[in-house]
């Protein structure tokens, strides 16, 4: 069954219409007819019609092409069949100039008709499905959609909605699991490039070869194991926006090829000798205090002013407490339902404890802290002993030395997050709090194997 | 539901093989919530002959087909042995009003000689039975169905008739009782 989609056959012969409309009925389309150019038009201002079958020899003033054009006019993305009793490539040729999608000669064998309009509704069906899905991925990111009422996060939102239709590059500046790359995909969302594609790459996750051959691509035979062309991240973002995570921690060559990038928009996929162009709006991201890596000469200067063109520094959760319990709620109602348990609530105790907690892996921690909370969950209610992991924290098992320094420490949880995990790093990330990018630099500057 | 059936008489050499009315008849009331009533014959409208395409119009044939209906049949289904077509389309199997009272079925191209073939009754009186099913389930309100077995699929060339069985899908099935109440 197809009623959806309806359908409009335009021709002064009557039995030409009614004859294709009970055909295309009997198919469980809904279909109208028109006799004239005229009153098609007026159909079509009432309704959008999904395919336009139009006769292309019409009395009256409005043949078969002026129809086509106005309708084309009231509607761009509509499907018009032209139909003639003869074939010239000239009327051919006109017809589809002006926005004919297909143009057939009558009598046609009805398996051409039944494929044609198969494979247009199959096509519509396809448009609006990517409709549909394109507005749920705005409706996530869009910025009401970003959960705080803290003055200092609200001014932060209101700057990345003035910024969202610019070109201009934005540094995002946050501790890990404050929600940067949120902020990133909600300024991209909103605006004018919404519909061209967001990547994100973490540049943490990948040694400096591997991070140039992916954001720029590679020339077939650039390397051992290259044996095609492949388009790279910023080919990729053409016309979008490609989000750089922990900007902080890329190397000096691949700190002079994005320098390059920004200022002229072109670059070289890696083993090519052809300049690439592309139009990609960068926003940049990182934890660390990238003007202290510019003095300390580990960030190159004019490439930190390059990307710092718009700042945005996303306050840690400790200090917009006000935020916890909007925060806390919009989870359990998001996590109870994606793992289809009834949680309702979080107990006054609970929230009290949570307000209380310092919170270093920030909103990313809170999340988990409630995922955790609500997966051993009995009731309805979340209450502070569901949150008693976050008293102890393991801290307590920890035999610590005298000459402990606090990275020995960090080293010390992170091999042991890895080690109750079995060397998972998503999941240690996720136990430690931190984001998997921010883990791998730790791994990385650690000398930690996984 | 009474469905009336009847033979639109058409020059000699262009006649509905004998069976094939009966299989129809027979097909519609093991297939369809209907009771089959035989009616009279009725001579094919000459108006409906189109002399340069060499075919019968199936809307022209469907207007006589309603005109001359009897008192208390609902619904009838026509039944022919000339090629029938609607202006915009070379050939049509049959045509039905989407729950309307009068369709009409062709048995033309159901015939292996309409393909330069030796001729097989027993796969005439299959096609004719699935065509006559068809063209029914219009009358009733069903529309094409995308099922591979259901009667109700579309059938564009002679071979996807054979490939479809004579009975509503499922589906199709649950709607007829949704109409029927």
């Amino acid at each position: 069954m197809k009623p959806q989609w309806q359908i409009l056959v335009v021709d002064d012969e009557e039995i030409m219409c009614e004859s294709l409309a009970a055909w295309l009925r009997e198919d469980g389309y809904l279909v109208d007819t028109a006799s004239s150019g005229r009153e098609a038009v007026e159909l079509a201002k009432k309704t959008d019609y999904a395919i336009y079958f139009i006769d292309l020899k019409m009395p009256g003033g409005m043949d078969g092409i002026d129809t086509l054009m106005e309708i084309r006019r009231l509607h761009p993305d509509a499907s018009i069949i032209i139909i003639t009793a003869y074939a010239t490539v000239d009327t051919a040729i006109t017809a589809i100039k002006e926005g004919a999608q297909e143009y057939i000669v009558k009598p046609c064998n009805p398996e051409e008709i039944s494929l044609l309009v198969g494979r247009i509704i199959k096509v519509k069906r396809l448009q609006r499905e990517n409709l549909i899905l394109r507005k749920k991925l705005q409706r996530r990111y869009q910025f009401h959609d970003i959960i705080c009422k803290s003055p200092r996060m609200l001014e932060v939102l209101e700057l990345a909605r003035e910024v969202s239709s610019l070109r201009s590059t934005v540094l995002i500046r946050g501790e890990s699991g404050t929600g940067k790359e949120l902020v990133a995909r909600a300024i991209h969302f909103s605006g004018n490039r919404a519909q061209k594609p967001f990547i994100a790459v973490s540049c943490a996750a990948l040694a400096e070869t591997l991070l140039e051959s992916e954001l720029f691509g590679y020339e077939k035979g650039a390397f051992t194991g290259a044996a095609e062309r492949k388009k790279g991240k910023f080919e990729l973002a053409d016309g979008g926006t490609i989000f750089l995570d922990e900007i902080g921690d890329i190397g000096p060559k691949l700190q002079a090829d994005l320098l390059r990038v920004l200022q002229e928009r072109s670059f070289y996929r890696v083993g090519g000798s052809e300049e690439v162009h592309v139009d990609a709006r960068v926003i940049a991201a990182t934890h660390k205090d990238l003007r202290a890596l510019v003095e300390e000469g580990k960030f190159r200067e004019d490439l930190f002013y390059r990307l710092n063109v718009i700042e945005i520094q996303i306050p840690p959760l400790r200090e917009r407490r006000e935020d916890i319990p909007l925060l806390a709620g919009h989870f359990v109602e998001r996590i109870s339902h994606e793992l289809g348990k009834p949680v309702e609530e979080i107990a006054q105790d609970a929230m009290r404890l949570l307000m209380d907690h310092s919170w270093p892996g920030n909103v990313r921690e809170l999340e988990n802290a409630v995922e955790r909370a609500i997966v051993s969950c009995r009731g309805r209610t979340l209450t502070a002993e569901d949150f008693s992991f976050l008293r102890n924290n393991g801290a307590a098992k920890i035999q610590m030395p005298d000459n402990l320094t606090l990275a020995d420490m960090e080293k010390l949880m992170i091999e042991a997050a890895l080690r109750r995990t079995g060397g998972n790093v998503k999941e240690a990330a996720a136990s430690l709090g931190i984001d998997r990018s921010t883990l791998y630099e730790k791994l990385k500057r650690y000398g930690i194997e996984r | 539901m009474v469905v009336g059936v009847f033979e639109l008489r058409t020059p000699e050499d262009r006649a509905v093989p004998q069976g094939v009315i009966p299989a129809m008849a027979a097909a519609l009331e093991q297939c369809l919530p209907v009771r089959v009533a035989g009616l009279k014959p009725l001579e094919i409208p000459q108006g409906a002959y189109d002399a340069r395409r060499a075919q019968w119009s199936a809307p022209a044939v469907l207007e006589s087909v309603l005109a001359s209906l009897p008192e208390g049949i609902p619904k009838a289904l026509a039944v022919t042995g000339v090629d029938l077509f609607i202006p915009m389309l070379s050939f049509v199997y049959g045509q039905a009003q989407l729950k309307g009272r009068a369709g009409v079925v062709s048995v033309a191209r159901l015939r292996q000689e309409f393909y330069g073939l030796p001729g097989n009754e027993a796969l005439l009186l299959e096609r004719a039975r699935k065509e006559a099913v068809h063209e029914a389930g219009h009358l009733l309100g069903l529309v094409h169905c995308s099922s591979p077995g259901c009667v109700m699929r579309l059938s564009v060339q002679v071979g996807q008739i054979d490939l479809k069985g004579e009975a509503p899908c499922p589906s199709c099935a649950a709607r007829l009782r949704e109409v029927s109440a």
